[in-house]
């Protein structure tokens, strides 16, 4: 009933705002947990996917991952894997999988789902310690995880 | 062309995180006062079979000026919340007109406590933590008010009764009447809480020795509490703690005294045993 409810006001939402923008639950994966079309049917900004990246109050992805091609980031984590040359060896449609819901393509990976709304265990407001409100807003919008997945695809081994 | 990137990475990691050492824990000794040998790294527990095979204490994994704090009473900030518990302890309070003292003696004489805790108490029927046992001395001994659950009188007293027992290995009963406690508070250690969706085992247990950002994470060992941490200038106890970092998994948090937190302190706690007690520590 609830996860219904929260399923249709998503779609509303996204429907009114973004008419082509697919709603994280109605996310399609493949076998290997690749998501084939964009989320938001524009392309990825690679500036911008670079500063979500980049900056903690956005993906902060860099908490966990290094990437060389990002000298003045500072403090750059090693709990995931180092990226560069990434977009060598992975496609667009794997990338934009992992960024989704990484565990469909790692099955028990520690990297979070960011761009997901149901399913959490005591899913908290931020970073309050409070619960979140209803509904859900994924961690990055659909656009955030098409400019991540641009920013990505430059990360070339040269 | 792997070699290539490690390289470069490297260099990158060099420059940004000059204190940085690959692998993570270093293999310094600890010793304070130049008296107290603290056993810091120890094989890990039988029920840790397939998780850890050494358990090691948080100062390792900290730089060597902090590091240093600890190692002299003189320098660490914790023990001026000795000395205020200490004072605590030889006050008389509540309807009885008794101190911890008019009991227990000197605090010297609880050497080997802190290790034990959390502990099942049968008359009470529950595991209890050690703040939770001073709060039942308050209350039905000395007819005083129980202190909120890691308030600074508690957490202070806390650290008293950690300084008396420095150099004890934590040695926490994980069987019998506990068993169901700290089977809790495993499932809670493993449990992947929050839109982050991360468990205390995801960072502590998978990812120790790495960086997350500034952070170099820890075993999340508990042996060393109460911690003053110069990050809030203050001591802070174990269950603040674990709402810190359960808050940070963008979860909605359990309380500090929480049954949730007190099974979590046992389990915590068994995964140091033979550690050494280290409290008052110094951390980031």
């Amino acid at each position: 009933m609830r996860l219904t409810g929260l399923t249709v006001a998503a779609v509303l939402v996204a429907s009114a705002a973004f008419a082509n923008v697919v709603a994280p639950d109605d996310v399609a994966f493949g076998e290997y947990g690749e998501v084939e079309a964009s989320l938001t049917g524009s392309a990825g900004d690679v500036d911008k996917g670079r500063q979500i990246f980049s900056e903690k109050s956005m993906g902060n992805c860099v908490s966990c991952h290094a990437v060389a091609a990002l000298p003045d980031v500072p403090f750059q984590g090693e709990v995931g894997p180092v990226l560069d040359g990434i977009g060598e060896y992975r496609t667009p449609e794997e990338l934009r999988g992992i960024l989704v819901n990484a565990k469909k393509t790692f099955d028990g990976t520690v990297m979070p789902a960011f761009y997901k709304t149901s399913g959490f265990i005591r899913p908290g407001d931020d970073y309050t310690g409070k619960a979140a409100p209803d509904p859900i807003q994924p961690i990055l919008s659909a656009q955030d995880v098409e400019d991540v997945v641009a920013f990505l695809m430059t990360l070339k081994d040269n | 062309m792997i070699f290539k990137t490690l390289t470069a990475a490297a260099a990158m990691l060099a420059l940004t995180a000059p204190v940085l050492v690959a692998g993570g824990a270093d293999d310094d000794t600890l010793v304070i006062n130049g008296d107290i040998e603290i056993t810091t790294k120890a094989a890990a527990a039988p029920h840790l079979d397939g998780h850890l095979d050494e358990v090691m204490s948080g100062w390792h994994f900290r730089d060597d000026d902090t590091q240093a704090m600890e190692m002299d009473d003189f320098d660490n900030p914790g023990m001026i919340f000795v000395d205020v518990a200490t004072d605590t302890w030889n006050t008389a309070e509540g309807s009885e007109g008794k101190s911890c003292a008019d009991c227990h003696n000197e605090p010297e004489s609880m050497a080997g406590v802190r290790a034990v805790y959390p502990r099942w108490n049968e008359e009470a029927g529950e595991v209890r933590t050690l703040q939770m046992q001073m709060n039942a001395c308050r209350t039905e001994r000395m007819g005083a008010e129980a202190w909120k659950y890691d308030s600074g009188d508690a957490i202070n007293m806390e650290a008293l009764l950690a300084s008396v027992s420095r150099g004890t290995p934590v040695n926490v009963a994980i069987d019998g009447p506990a068993a169901e406690t700290w089977e809790k508070g495993k499932e809670i250690y493993y449990t992947r809480y929050g839109l982050l969706e991360l468990s205390c085992a995801n960072c502590h247990e998978q990812n120790y020795g790495n960086y997350i950002r500034a952070d170099h994470l820890s075993q999340g060992q508990i042996n060393a509490f109460p911690t003053y941490r110069l990050k809030n200038a203050k001591l802070n106890g174990m269950h603040s703690r674990f709402k810190g970092c359960i808050r940070d998994t963008r979860a909605e948090t359990f309380n500090p005294g929480s049954p949730e937190f007190v099974a979590l302190e046992l389990y915590v706690a068994s995964r140091g045993n033979g550690l050494d007690v280290e409290g008052p520590s110094v951390r980031n």
